[in-house]
């Protein structure tokens, strides 16, 4: 057995586009959870302890129990209760649900740190509940939350290797069937770990520079 | 569902928590080490920690399984699926111990090192006596949520044949068809699993004894 990586790059085409499947999903699940995220945690803010308590227990839930186990419940359980999904969606569903859950925590520890000051501040000057999320809290927590952001969206891009398990042809998938294809199956397993270690590191130094970018903007905290 | 096939999985778990044990132990002996290297002053020892960091950190650990799954045999080591499972896991989580454990290096008080070294205490006797113990005690609440991580990736021992939790409920849910009942079951154990590791780490936090910053 010898190891011989050209084997492998004579697939360059579908490697890209496995690539490119990895991207999209990982961008769309974040923005997804992003959003699903922030709305969880303005409703468990605002919305009293009937809405707190319940969504909490789901939070808690989510981020108690494997992504890989969530995964197979959506694509296995759902059509047993006529939720019948493509690999594809399904994994966006169950990548945005889980990034969802840990995005509420983020943007809560947000909305906490964020000076009580400033939110009574504008309430003196007769701003709104919405304005007041909107002008003030929205602002100042995008830097608090910025650096834990970057930490978990590089986690959620490793984390979607896993939905190589229900056949989503994203990169993992792709480069291993390659291999397997091939007969080269260490050679292919191995250049996949140098790109998603590549796409981890790129995106690393991205947030380490929004980091840096932008902390000039920092309140200072009394 | 029955309790037959509740009490299998309950069973099966005993592979999750012992993988996960077993990994946050030897991970925990190889931070121990990458740690000092990373804090070491020669980039000698530096640099390969800091690399051996990045890969780890960098790449899935679904990846990796299956890189030392297929490596071993590759290199001539034959060994059981569940070694190279072990290996995986221990080897990833040493890379993210590695960077805790070096914050809690970084932030033993220095008071505590100048006065340690004014009575006399060898590098050594430092390093054990004063270093590592605050060291520990300042990372604690880090390496309960690092236990509770691997609890949880350890799923993905599953894909290299090791029938733990989520392993017997895949084989459970094909066979009976009933795969909500089989993976809900999973999941509540997982989170029991998690649930106690979390109260146990937040009960351990209160017993052990505070640092002076």
């Amino acid at each position: 057995m010898m190891f011989d990586p050209g084997v492998i790059l004579k697939h360059l085409p579908e490697i890209i586009s496995g690539t490119g499947v990895t991207l999209a999903l990982w961008i769309a699940g974040m923005v997804l959870g992003m959003f699903i995220g922030f709305v969880v945690a303005t409703l468990r803010r605002y919305g009293g302890v009937m809405v707190d308590i319940p969504l909490g227990l789901v939070v808690e839930v989510l981020r108690g129990t494997p992504f890989l186990i969530q995964i197979f419940l959506v694509y296995y359980g759902g059509p047993f209760v006529g939720i019948s999904l493509d690999p594809i969606p399904c994994g966006l569903l169950g990548l945005s649900i889980y990034a969802a859950a840990y995005y509420s925590e983020i943007f809560r520890a947000g909305y906490g740190a964020v000076p009580h000051g400033h939110v009574e501040a504008a309430e003196c000057l007769g701003f709104s509940r919405l304005q007041v999320i909107r002008r003030i809290l929205l602002p100042e927590m995008a830097l608090i939350v910025l650096p834990p952001s970057v930490n978990l969206s590089v986690i959620l891009l490793k984390e979607s290797a896993v939905l190589s398990i229900i056949t989503v042809p994203e990169l993992t998938t792709t480069v291993s069937a390659i291999g397997s294809q091939e007969y080269a199956f260490l050679e292919a397993i191995f250049l996949l770990a140098v790109i998603y270690w590549v796409i981890v590191e790129a995106a690393a130094r991205l947030g380490r520079f929004a980091e840096s970018r932008f902390s000039t903007y920092r309140f200072s905290t009394p | 569902m029955s309790f037959k096939l509740f009490n299998l999985l309950v069973q099966a778990s005993v592979w999750t928590i012992g993988i996960s044990a077993i990994s946050i132990g030897l991970g925990f002996l190889i931070a121990l080490g990458l740690s000092a290297a990373l804090l070491s002053g020669k980039a000698f020892y530096r640099r390969p920690a800091q690399f051996f960091i990045s890969f780890f950190r960098g790449v899935p650990l679904l990846v990796q399984l299956l890189l030392i799954y297929n490596l071993l045999p590759f290199i001539g080591l034959n060994v059981p699926s569940i070694v190279a499972a072990i290996i995986g896991m221990s080897l990833c989580t040493a890379a993210y111990q590695a960077e805790n454990l070096r914050g809690g290096f970084k932030s033993v008080p220095r008071g505590l090192i100048e006065a340690a070294d004014m009575v006399g205490f060898t590098p050594s006797q430092l390093f054990l006596r004063i270093k590592v113990p605050i060291a520990l005690r300042l990372t604690f609440p880090a390496l309960v949520n690092e236990a509770i991580m691997i609890l949880k990736s350890s799923s993905l021992v599953s894909v290299v044949g090791i029938v733990e939790i989520t392993r017997m409920a895949q084989d459970l849910a094909s066979s009976t068809y009933m795969p909500i009942e089989i993976f809900s079951s999973a999941a509540l154990i997982y989170l029991v699993i998690c649930w106690s590791v979390a109260l146990a780490g937040r009960y351990g936090e209160r017993a052990l004894p505070g640092v002076a910053k």
